[in-house]
């Protein structure tokens, strides 16, 4: 890109390609499952839309690549060929070779690799022909002469088609002086003169050394409209030009100088929520302008009418806030839309029947949220096809049917987001759980364990129940860090299992990253902010109910558990904090998997607080994940659960 | 300066298309494909129509069949933005009524070398 304000459009080329990819790429799995022709036009267009625009936003070797796979398709779209199994395997490799591309661009690597020159080969090959290798446009030689007689009659419909003769007239001017002559001898009489239809002709002697090529290029758009004739002027000697070599080296010099494009993130938001954004900001003004009145003279008869105004701003405030929340908003839809390539591809190889159930795709996520989710989830979705799900023979056996079924489903509740994974496989295998964790020294015995605990051990480091380390599951990442990536994100991660009937597998995540709702805890002077979806609720202990461990370690029983007491006061050094148990208050909170009780004076209010971070403005601080303004004008640092629960470990362990 | 229509349903080359021809102060109206083009121009009079070949609804060359049948459109010139340098899809436009072509890939000087020789 030469100009620079035009570097923008390569990165909207960019994520529209990607889109076109994901359309490619279902539309080519609901060919593979018999759907309707209408859908090689859709693969068709996003292929030849990739073409055209990697050609002209600088990736030749992709749009070299794409043709090879859109020629294909036109094989197919042209009903010269039949869709079928290894097309759709082939093309569906293409999709992943022109992924592997934009990757390495914006890597600013050499596009092409040993993979996608091997799949630009299969394409080839599959249409009964070599590669053909890049090559420049070829050049002929052309005629040459230093004056030429060109005989032009265009057909009466030239003009409706927008070519004006003049202006073909005016191009040849260009190139030197011109003697022309009108050849009036088709004109009708007035009255059957139809201003539309070109009557005229025209000989035009042009005096200049062109080439034929170059005059045969200003009539390229109408040699179908016209009676067109070119010859040397008679005088003229015609030496015939040596051909012109190719012009490789300036091809490559050009591409050769590309950059790789600089990673911009953008969000594309619907226009609805821009206008109804405006909208607000209008009210908002309007609300400001009435309450401006007041500034001028204040008439205590006019309270009512302030209140109102100040409710008005609280309510716009309010809407706006969660307009401009809004920007940040994507589906799921294009999360969940990889995992049917990645179910199909993983139950072939495994040789499992696996159906694929997508719900709630249209359930809007925090793009921040939704670009992280990915990769717990495909390792949830790895695992269910790979553990949870039964052989089907296994499963006929079980008296289910052959097919097992993989749901995914996004749905709000209460203020959070819910994604669930579930199957209907054979669900949690508990005595090979507990025999592994007892193994790995975790836990003694599995007696007394109720089925919600066994289901927490596989969230514990380095678990793993494969008996034979597979390729897909077995990659050494447990579900610990799934669990670390949901709680990196503000959420949790739960498993239900029935044995027999599957598992479900329930991510909990925050709406949005930037505004939490959380209870204000107060500690001495200081305040804090628990976030709500860690709360599981809060509780007042006695004297006698708190058990001191060896080290110094403070526990209290609950709901049959004993769990440690995390005195805040003592973790931030809070000055004129309350130290008797009995006086303050426990709030049981859940993070990283484990509970832990925070000991805090008291509560002083449940609020919506805005995330500014503490990295940006000081720095780092282990168990505080961000700083609030308070509606007072005072600071209150967020609790980060996760990181308490971290530091309680550490500091038990020291 | 003149009033263009570009289609394409690439936001990307519509974006570079417009953006191009507005630097160079043409005033640029964009569609997503044959129908809004269609619907576009049957507020205003253009004086140059752009239209990619293949798109989603409507296709360029039924688009430009469908506005030749227009009176007011008869002689506007009309490009089609094409990738396919075969022949028969140049031909096929121009049957339907379009003036001339643009191949696919060019760059900015190229569009509006091509404009400026269109529009005179």
């Amino acid at each position: 890109m030469s100009n620079a304000g035009l570097a923008q459009f390569q990165q909207v080329f960019v994520e529209e390609s990607l889109e076109g990819l994901d359309t490619m790429e279902s539309s080519l799995l609901a060919l593979d499952e018999g759907g309707d022709g209408e859908l090689v036009h859709t693969i068709f267009r996003a292929a030849h839309s990739i073409k055209g625009g990697a050609a002209t936003f600088g990736f030749p070797e992709m749009a070299s690549f794409t043709h090879e796979a859109e020629s294909l398709l036109d094989e197919v779209r042209g009903g010269k060929r039949a869709i079928d199994k290894p097309i759709v395997e082939l093309l569906l490799r293409s999709v992943d070779c022109l992924r592997g591309m934009f990757d390495r661009a914006k890597a600013g690597e050499p596009l092409n690799d040993a993979v996608s020159d091997g799949v630009r080969g299969e394409l080839a090959a599959m249409m009964g022909r070599a590669a053909p290798a890049e090559a420049g446009p070829a050049r002929r030689g052309s005629d040459q002469a230093d004056g030429w007689i060109i005989r032009f009659q265009p057909h009466a419909g030239m003009l409706a088609g927008g070519n004006d003769p003049l202006r073909l007239i005016r191009e040849l001017a260009a190139m030197g002086e011109l003697a022309v002559e009108a050849d009036l001898s088709r004109l009708p009489s007035l009255d059957k003169l139809d201003p539309s239809e070109c009557h005229l002709g025209w000989t035009i002697e042009l005096k200049a050394a062109v080439k034929r090529e170059d005059i045969a290029a200003v009539f390229d758009w109408v040699e179908d409209e016209c009676d067109l004739a070119i010859e040397p002027r008679p005088s003229a000697v015609v030496t015939p030009a040596a051909p012109a070599p190719a012009n490789i080296t300036e091809a490559a010099t050009a591409r050769g100088s590309r950059e790789a494009s600089p990673e911009s993130s953008s969000v594309r938001v619907a226009i609805d929520k821009i206008d109804s954004m405006i909208n607000l900001v209008g009210e908002l003004v309007i609300t400001q302008a009435m309450l401006d009145t007041f500034r001028e003279e204040f008439d205590p008869a006019k309270l009512p009418l302030l209140q109102q105004g100040l409710t008005q701003l609280a309510r716009h405030a309010r809407e706006l806030q969660e307009s401009v929340m809004g920007i940040r908003m994507l589906p799921i839809a294009s999360v969940f839309n990889r995992f049917p390539r990645l179910v199909r591809d993983l139950s072939q190889k495994l040789g499992k029947q696996v159906k694929l159930d997508l719900h709630g795709e249209q359930t809007e996520l925090d793009k921040t949220v939704l670009e992280k989710i990915g990769d717990p989830m495909v390792h949830l979705v790895r695992n269910a096809i790979d553990h949870g799900l039964e052989m089907p023979d296994k499963r006929r056996a079980a008296g289910k049917h052959e097919t097992g079924t993989l749901k995914l489903d996004a749905y709000h509740r209460g203020g959070n987001i819910v994604v669930e994974v579930s199957d209907d496989g054979a669900g949690l295998n508990r005595e090979a759980i507990v025999g592994k964790a007892i193994e790995r020294g975790l836990i003694r015995s599995g007696e007394g364990l109720s089925d919600e605990a066994v289901g927490e051990l596989i969230f514990q480091p380095g678990f793993s129940t494969a008996a034979v380390t597979t390729d897909l599951s077995g990659r050494g990442v447990g579900m610990d860090v799934v669990r670390r990536n949901v709680s990196d994100l503000g959420g949790t991660v739960t498993i239900r299992s029935k044995p027999g009937q599957g598992s479900v597998f329930t991510i909990t995540l925050p709406l949005t990253l930037a505004i939490i709702d959380g209870l204000t805890a107060a500690v001495g002077e200081e305040r804090y902010i628990v976030p709500l979806i860690s709360i599981i609720e809060s509780v007042q202990l006695k004297p006698d109910s708190l058990k001191t461990v060896a080290g110094g370690g403070e526990l209290f029983r609950f709901r049959g558990e004993y769990l440690p007491v995390l005195r805040l006061h003592e973790l931030f050094g809070c000055v004129g904090a309350k130290r008797a148990i009995e006086d303050g208050l426990i709030i049981v909170v859940e993070g990283d998997g484990a509970r832990v009780g925070l000991f805090v004076d008291g509560l002083v209010g449940q609020q919506q607080a805005v995330v500014k971070s503490l990295e940006a403005n000081y720095r780092r601080v282990q168990g505080v994940s961000g700083a609030t303004i308070l509606a007072d004008g005072s600071v209150a640092l967020i609790a980060d659960i996760g990181g308490l629960v971290r530091l309680h470990g550490q500091r038990k362990a020291a | 300066m003149a009033k263009i229509l570009a289609v394409d349903d690439s936001a990307s080359m519509r974006g570079m298309v417009a953006f191009t021809l507005r630097g160079a102060g043409h005033e640029v109206t964009e569609a997503e494909n044959g129908q809004l083009a269609l619907d576009a121009a049957s507020a205003g009079g253009f004086d140059l129509v752009l239209a990619d070949v293949n798109m989603p609804v409507m296709d360029g060359i039924s688009m430009v069949r469908e506005l030749r049948t227009r009176p007011a459109y008869k002689g506007v010139p009309i490009l089609m933005l094409t990738t396919e340098s075969h022949t028969d899809k140049k031909m096929e436009g121009k049957a339907a009524g379009a003036t001339g072509w643009l191949v696919k890939p060019f760059d900015p000087e190229q569009l509006l070398a091509t404009v400026k020789r269109v529009l005179g």
